[in-house]
């Protein structure tokens, strides 16, 4: 059992938790996740360790509650317990010296995206970053970004703050001056943006780096069901990612297999007979 | 039993069947197949084996059974006595009593098999294992014996690990078990199904370790949440049983569509995470019309038998060789027949074809034939010219095998592996590392449960040494 030290509310669905998990908090490296169950009968849920506090012994967690699991946990307050929280798992993020680096999130990505920046901060890189939402209330970790951040850039679809548009515009105002120009981008967040990211540097050869969120079960290289196509190779994202070179990345599989459980009439589990009438 | 009978009567016994739940009613639910021997029925079978001096049951045994005293208490109907010396040599006996390939092993070497039918071994085995668990109040716990002070860390909860365990608690060391899933039992309970080992019994049997001192600590990692080096700083010794935990892939097109799974996942949701199985489960789990289950071996069977639970109309084994050369328990192949399993043999897969939509929709297949003996003395499979087809297959699940896992390894530079990923011990388990030892399929490569067991066995006794 895993205490809940604390369980707030940072956007619209969009948690932050931090739980008591010694071990873990003592163990892990930027870029890596951990499996949660929040009760026996759940499923085991891949989650980004967001941050951790290894004298407390506490982990932070952001949860986008986006499913029956992920509100299931999100509703567990303070003071309440997580039953399984197994990790660190994957692999800790590549850091190395840039120089001039750009780091991007949208929606729940920023989160995932805020250890690995303040990582490549703390190791030298001079890192911009841009965060991206659908409108203000989804734009997260602003100001925790931006105490080692250069600058943090905000866009919104609908304008509501920043700039209007996506995450992709103002990367490209950065590429298009050779004095702003990243010489590595580190992209999380839908498959979309990150698509669109990699797209973006790729006839201009940019390392772009981007953190994979297949679905799961064991998070331990056993099951094969996170496996995603890397330069047309298969490769598990929990023990081989989860972050892996964007412009090697299938994409299009990955949105795929990811709509595996989404309401196919074949999926038999209580998600889909909770919605049946 | 007031005169003993003499070895004509035995001999004139035929040798028991073992009831099972009706093939119509069980292919749609997962209920356990075999149903157990009643305690005539087991009694009338132990007072076939004829006690014959020399035991070559014994060596065909793994973990070394005493099988001719448990048998003969059990002939006589001192049950409490044939439990106990099944309970002090072997760890998981109502396990074995199921699992086990006795064909191949114990039942092999019965004399009895010579001229007629082997003494129904595993089936005695399960009786007086299951009794024991119904009785246990009646057995009495353990004593464990004074303690020698030494603390042994066990790396997974699977058969090598949880017989290791037990071992070694029963020699009075102190034995934390360090397993990375919520649960315990590794592939008993999440590769091999309810209806060939109810999870109840898991329970049962890792209830008696706990009742003997062995803490089990789930959700570590070991490579991850600790090290191996951490491990050997905090224990006197460490025994590496983590398994063979790497799905091989088939390396065909449309492997990634939707539909298709490893063996390990198929089973994994079903049986661990419960999906399609109990109404609470949140795991869910495609249930495939036509279910193409790709390999021969017990892992195969398992999942084509689980695929006809789930509903599947056609649940199909592709397999590249014949029957012949199948390597899974010919019960297996018997069960997974009466309950409809289609066996596509001489067939290869060579690739997963989509409507378009993402979705496995078939399975191309290429009929093959069977040449000269390869480097495994069975018959290579050669491609037919020509002979390709397709066939229906909205689920595809891939059987053929598991690779070493690397987690562990990955963090343990010094640990020397082989060329396969597989870590090197010798015949007591040793690793080239002082007091680490390891043993299962980490070290085997995919082998059986009991195999693993005897490692845990052999690795213990070999441990005890070590700490003494």
């Amino acid at each position: 059992m895993f205490e809940v030290v604390s369980n707030d509310v940072l956007a619209p669905a969009l948690h932050r938790m931090v739980v008591r998990a010694p071990r873990v908090a003592a163990s892990r490296k930027p870029g890596q996740f951990v499996i949660v169950r929040s009760a026996p009968g759940e499923e085991r849920i891949p989650l980004t360790i967001g941050d951790a506090d290894n004298a407390a012994g506490t982990i932070t967690l952001f949860i986008q509650a986006i499913g029956a699991s992920t509100r299931t946990i999100v509703a567990i307050p303070a003071g309440g317990f997580l039953r399984d929280v197994a990790g660190p798992l994957g692999l800790p993020t590549h850091i190395e010296q840039w120089g001039r680096v750009a780091c991007i999130g949208g929606g729940v990505g920023t989160a995932v995206l805020y250890p690995l920046a303040k990582a490549l901060a703390e190791a030298g890189n001079d890192v911009t970053t841009i965060i991206g939402g659908r409108s203000e209330a989804y734009i997260i970790l602003k100001d925790e970004l931006s105490a080692f951040s250069r600058e943090v850039l905000v866009t919104t679809e609908d304008g509501s703050v920043g700039r209007k548009g996506f995450v992709t515009a103002e990367l490209s105002d950065l590429m298009a001056d050779p004095a702003t120009s990243p010489r590595a981008v580190f992209a999380i967040g839908p498959v979309p943006m990150m698509r669109a990211v990699a797209e973006l540097t790729r006839p201009r050869g940019i390392t772009t780096i981007v953190s994979l969120n297949p679905i799961m079960i064991d998070g331990t290289g056993m099951c094969g069901g996170c496996r995603v196509l890397v330069g047309g190779e298969p490769r598990f994202a929990c023990v081989d990612g989860p972050e892996f070179d964007g412009h090697q990345v299938d994409f299009e599989n990955l949105f795929d297999r990811l709509s595996t459980y989404r309401s196919h009439e074949a999926a038999d589990c209580k998600l889909n007979r909770q919605v049946q009438p | 039993m007031t005169t003993p009978m003499t070895t004509k009567e035995r001999l004139a016994i035929d040798r028991v069947r073992m009831p099972e739940l009706a093939a119509a009613i069980r292919s749609t639910n997962f209920e356990e197949v075999n149903r157990g021997l009643g305690h005539d029925g087991a009694l009338r079978e132990a007072q076939r084996c004829i006690q014959c001096k020399n035991r070559q049951c014994v060596a065909g045994c793994p973990v070394g059974v005493s099988i001719p005293e448990f048998i003969g208490l059990l002939a006589e109907n001192d049950l409490a006595g044939a439990a106990r010396i099944l309970q002090r040599d072997n760890a998981l006996p109502a396990v074995c009593g199921r699992v086990c390939p006795q064909e191949t092993q114990c039942e092999a070497k019965c004399v009895r098999g010579i001229k007629g039918e082997a003494v129904a071994i595993g089936y005695l085995e399960r009786f007086v294992a299951d009794w024991a668990m119904a009785n246990a109040a009646q057995l009495g716990a353990e004593t464990p014996p004074p303690p020698t002070g030494k603390r042994v860390a066990v790396v997974g909860c699977g058969p090598a690990g949880l017989t290791a365990a037990g071992e070694l608690a029963r020699a009075g060391h102190n034995v934390v078990i360090f397993e990375a899933l919520h649960d315990t039992g590794g592939v008993l309970r999440y590769g091999i199904p309810e209806f060939r080992l109810p999870k109840e019994i898991i329970d049962v049997e890792v209830g008696r370790l706990r009742a003997l001192g062995v803490t089990i600590e789930c959700n570590v990692i070991i490579g991850k949440t600790l090290t191996l080096a951490q491990l050997r700083r905090e224990f006197d010794a460490v025994f590496i049983a983590n398994g063979a935990g790497l799905p091989t892939m088939l390396n065909i097109p449309g492997e990634n569509l939707k539909g298709v799974y490893s063996a390990n996942e198929y089973l994994t949701r079903v049986n661990l995470m419960g999906a399609g199985r109990q109404a609470d489960a949140s795991t869910p789990i495609i249930r495939g019309r036509n279910v193409a289950v790709i390999g021969g071996g017990n892992t195969a069977m398992d999942c084509v038998r689980t695929a006809r639970r789930l509903g599947a109309e056609r649940a199909m084994i592709v397999y590249r060789r014949s029957e012949a050369e199948m390597p899974a328990r010919i019960e297996e192949i018997k069960h997974a027949k009466e309950e409809g399993v289609e066996f596509l043999m001489l067939t290869a897969p060579v690739a997963i074809l989509s409507k378009g939509d993402g979705w496995a929709a078939s399975l191309r297949c290429q009929r093959m034939e069977l040449g000269e003996p390869d480097a495994s003395g069975r018959r290579k499979p050669v491609p037919v010219e020509g002979a390709q087809y397709d066939i229906p297959a909205d689920v595809v699940v891939n059987a053929v095998g598991t690779g070493a896992n690397p987690l562990l390894t990955a963090t343990a530079p010094d640990l020397a592996l082989n060329k396969w990923g597989n870590i090197v011990a010798d015949g007591s388990g040793l690793t080239n590392l002082e007091g680490v030892f390891a043993g299962g399929d980490i070290v085997r490569g995919g082998a059986t449960v009991i195999l693993a067991m005897g490692d845990g066995k052999l690795a213990a006794a070999a441990m005890s040494g070590f700490l003494a």
